[in-house]
């Protein structure tokens, strides 16, 4: 019994330890939740909103940086592509089919293998098949406005002009919505409203208005209720871009939301401090 | 007397018969496991074809061809919350989670075992050395009572599926029911072969008879690892879906479906684990009787066991990173982005979790090897290494769970002064980190090759020679190893820094198979200068068997949720969508609370199944008395 006793405290203190190291001794990253889409006023977006709506896809959704970026090293970087697009072009290795800078990135979004930078192809193809999956189908599966606020935030970037339209109407929305289940949780009222595509809140990071990391500390209940509600009522003053634009914000929020989803978010923004 | 005289008491004829039947049912298992894998594919292209006939009569058109094939096989369905049925106080995911990792668990136990016992009796049968056979037999019988479990836990993870998934289990069972006819033929192939090989065990032990049963026991093995296939083709379909469309139509060759990019990776890997795993736990179990042994000789039997079990876990330990590694590699060929969500993203850490777990596996396991010397005192001449090797271990342990980007606060990267140390941020690439586990494989060999001639002296007039050989082996072979790492790693672009990979396995895989062919022929007739003394072991040696055994169940915990949950927020990756509730992926900590409470159930269940044996012993023990 004794050693029954020692084999068993022992295996438990092994478990234990391993536990306590991966629950305690490494960092607890919460993953950002399954994507929601966001329900955008595509007809009344200015083309500096659609500009933010391509940054926050370059960051989030079409989970570019995972490889563009400077520290891995394993796709090209794509600050000056809206400039360099159409040297592009002109490359004797090029076969695509674009005529213009801006098609040129749409291809190499939709295409990826249409042309390869040297160096960044699949190892024994020569440069000539790209391992980036095409941003419209698959995991991503970016619609085609999407794709081209994309473009319009490489341009902008590369200090190029915008050639991107504007898009017109919105795209049909695909009957996926689980608007009609109450939130379980403020990080689901942020998933599901889509407050992270403009606000830095709940770990991602929308550029467009006020950070609400810290809102707690300084606005009271009452006033984060009103914000929601009526969005009108009270302006910030700085937003990441420049001074807040009265009107961005949607303002049936008060018709979507139920009311414990409400009270929910603004009990979170309180104690976000 | 023999418990054979105790089943076929004075019935020799019955004996023969039985072993005659045994031989027919084998030979008759045989053509129908090699006519089932080697038709499978074909029945699916067959009926592909005919499909094909079928479609090429009706009115043709692309268009209608898709609509024809979209009424047979449907998309994968574009499911909400309300799908996914809700049972009060379960949690769905954590429920097929623990049910689904116990399954497995058991799975490789029963498949592995099996494997094991085939190696032992063979070998039993090639030395005539009986304590092989009693040996193979022992774990047989440990491995019966968990076939009973997997097989429980195999229909309990099909409950929960279609209670809390059953959209999802119709959408796989559209795609792949030819194989679940398949795969529940084969286990009942399994069960028969299985009980055939135990329950014959003693009624085949002398001649033909024995010959039999060692073909019995391959035919188990085959059946098993079929088995496995199948359910890894199902796994590798959720995670690199091929031979459906974009919205998850299936194509109709099953061949397609099973035939994944992931499919043979995860299989050689699983096997590989398998072994290392089985051999771990019945380590363990011999760890557990030789503390509880009464006798010298039992002492004796159960520490020589212990030496076999982990030699086994070793030996598939070794090749287990290499197999690892083509299993990572194939995912960042199938899916870049996949592959850098898994080791560059929120799964990085993980793999530092992971680091320190095989970083306790080749402790202990070198720790035992080291223990294993005080065996003979021969080995007085080769214990001043042990510190130094010791040394390089600890040293490479620490590479290889050295972080690459460090999670930090804002005042933390000041202080940094970015997200890399300085000095050791450079040892978090992948480069530095193959190197370290390669020298890591090889100075646990060399504990090894210690250890082997600890009792002997060669007597060759090359022995000098072949000994300079060995040492010039390992020095050409860590100079090739760190050479290459500093290169691929720090003077080439990132693309490449992985091409040092292949050529450092290959030397590690030299020095391996190199050296003990020279070993094995500069120790043949050699001298004996102390013999091993089979059960002077100290106590405390016995623990690192137990952390073998404790630290790999749990590093397949952590690592089936890894396989598992880069597919992220889809039941099968970009095609079908999982909307439950519990799409999200958990934190670590969240994570390995489960895997744990995994951990102990299944720790608790292997007690109770040694139990048994245990007190199954006794009762033979005490009815041989009795005669």
């Amino acid at each position: 019994m004794k050693t029954f006793l020692r084999v068993v405290i022992f295996s438990l203190a092994v478990i234990f330890f391993y536990t306590f190291y991966a629950s305690s001794m490494i960092p607890q990253i919460r993953p950002a939740p399954p994507p929601v889409e966001a329900k955008l006023d595509l007809g009344a977006m200015t083309m500096e909103q659609f500009i933010n709506l391509g940054d926050t896809i370059f960051h989030g959704k079409g989970t570019c940086e995972l490889c563009h970026n400077p520290v891995g090293g394993r796709a090209p970087l794509l600050d000056q592509v809206g400039k360099r697009a159409e040297e592009r072009l002109k490359d004797p290795r090029y076969k695509g089919k674009a005529k213009t800078g801006e098609e040129y990135i749409r291809e190499s979004m939709k295409e990826p293998s249409a042309f390869v930078v040297a160096g960044f192809g699949v190892k024994g193809t020569n440069d000539t098949q790209s391992p980036m999956p095409v941003v419209t189908s698959g995991a991503i599966g970016l619609k085609d406005f999407e794709v081209d606020a994309v473009i319009a935030y490489f341009q902008q970037k590369a200090g190029v002009s915008v050639t991107v339209q504007l898009p017109k109407e919105a795209p049909k929305q695909e009957a996926a919505a689980p608007a009609a289940v109450p939130a379980k949780s403020p990080e689901d009222v942020v998933a599901k409203y889509g407050c992270g595509v403009c606000h830095k809140i709940a770990g991602q990071a929308g550029p467009i208005g006020p950070d609400l990391t810290k809102i707690g500390a300084k606005k009271n209940k009452d006033y984060l209720r009103r914000a929601i509600l009526d969005p009108n009522a009270d302006i910030a003053k700085e937003c990441p871009t420049g001074p807040c634009v009265p009107g961005i914000m949607p303002q049936d929020f008060g018709a979507k939301m139920t009311a414990g989803e409400l009270e929910m978010l603004v009990n979170y923004l309180a104690k976000s401090k | 007397m023999k418990l054979s005289s105790v089943v076929f008491k004075g019935a020799p004829l019955l004996k023969k018969k039985f072993i005659t039947a045994l031989c027919l049912l084998a030979f008759l298992f045989t053509p129908l496991f090699l006519e089932s894998i080697k038709l499978l594919p074909m029945k699916a292209g067959a009926a592909y074809a005919s499909e094909q006939t079928a479609q090429a009569e009706k009115p043709s058109g692309p268009e209608a061809k898709s609509e024809a094939k979209k009424e047979e096989h449907p998309p994968a369905p574009k499911l909400t919350e309300k799908d996914y049925p809700q049972v009060k106080y379960i949690n769905g995911r954590i429920m097929a989670w623990l049910v689904a990792q116990l399954h497995l668990w058991f799975a490789a136990f029963v498949l592995a075992v099996p494997i094991l016992v085939f190696i032992v009796e063979a070998i039993g049968m090639a030395t005539k050395d009986k304590r092989y056979d009693k040996m193979a037999y022992e774990f047989i019988k440990v491995s019966l009572t968990a076939y009973s479990i997997t097989a429980v836990f195999g229909g309990l993870l099909l409950f929960t599926l279609v209670i809390f998934y059953p959209d999802f289990m119709k959408y796989m069972a559209g795609i792949f029911s030819p194989t679940i006819l398949a795969y529940a033929f084969l286990f009942f192939a399994e069960s028969a072969c299985l009980y055939i090989y135990y329950y014959g065990w003693h009624a085949m032990e002398t001649g033909f008879g024995k010959w039999m049963h060692l073909t019995i026991g391959w035919v188990l093995n085959v059946v098993g690892t079929v088995l496995m296939f199948f359910a890894n083709a199902w796994v590798g379909f959720m995670m690199s879906p091929h031979g459906v469309d974009a919205a998850g139509v299936f194509e109709g060759n099953i061949w397609h479906a099973i035939h994944t990019h992931l499919w043979n990776p995860l299989n050689l890997h699983r096997t590989v684990a398998n072994v290392a795993y089985g051999g771990s736990v019945v380590g363990a179990y011999a760890a557990y009787k030789f503390l509880s042994s009464k006798t010298s000789e039992e002492r004796a039997h159960y520490d020589w066991m212990g030496y076999t079990a982990n030699f086994i876990a070793v030996s598939a330990l070794l090749p287990l990173p290499f197999a690892g590694y083509w299993l990572i590699a194939e995912i960042y060929a199938y899916s870049q982005q996949m592959g850098i969500t898994l080791m560059g993203g929120v799964f990085a850490w993980l793999f530092i979790i992971q680091a320190v777990l095989i970083g306790a596996l080749f402790l202990s396991v070198n720790y035992y090897l080291w223990c294993g010397m005080e065996r003979s005192k021969g080995a007085d001449r080769y214990t001043k290494y042990i510190k130094y090797i010791a040394f390089v271990i600890v040293a490479c342990f620490l590479v290889w769970f050295t972080p690459h980007t460090l999670i930090l606060t804002p005042g933390e990267l000041k202080a940094l002064g970015g997200p890399y140390h300085k000095y050791l941020g450079p040892l978090g690439i992948m480069p530095a980190k193959n190197t370290a586990v390669n020298i890591m494989l090889i100075f646990t060999f060399l504990s090894f090759l210690l250890y082997r001639r600890c009792n002997k002296v060669a007597t060759v007039s090359w022995a000098p020679i072949g000994n300079a050989m060995q040492i010039a082996i390992f020095v050409a072979a860590i100079i090739n190893i760190a050479t290459l790492g500093i290169y691929y790693g720090y003077f080439t672009n990132t693309v490449y820094k992985v091409a040092s990979s292949v050529p450092q396995v290959m030397s590690t895989l030299t020095v391996i198979i190199a050296c003990l062919i020279i070993d094995v022929f500069m120790f043949k007739g050699a001298k004996e200068v102390a013999p091993l003394q089979w059960g002077k072991m100290p106590d405390r040696s016995q623990y690192a068997l137990f952390l073998l055994a404790v630290s790999f169940t749990w590093l397949m915990g952590l690592m089936g949720f890894i396989r598992s949950a880069i597919r992220q927020h889809w039941h099968v990756y970009t095609v079908f969508r999982d909307n439950s509730p519990d799409a999200f992926t958990p934190t670590i900590g969240y994570a390995t609370r489960i895997v744990s409470i995994g951990v102990v159930i299944f720790m608790a269940i292997v007690i109770f199944i040694f139990w048994l044996a245990h007190i199954s012993g006794k009762k033979s023990v005490s009815k041989e008395a009795s005669h």
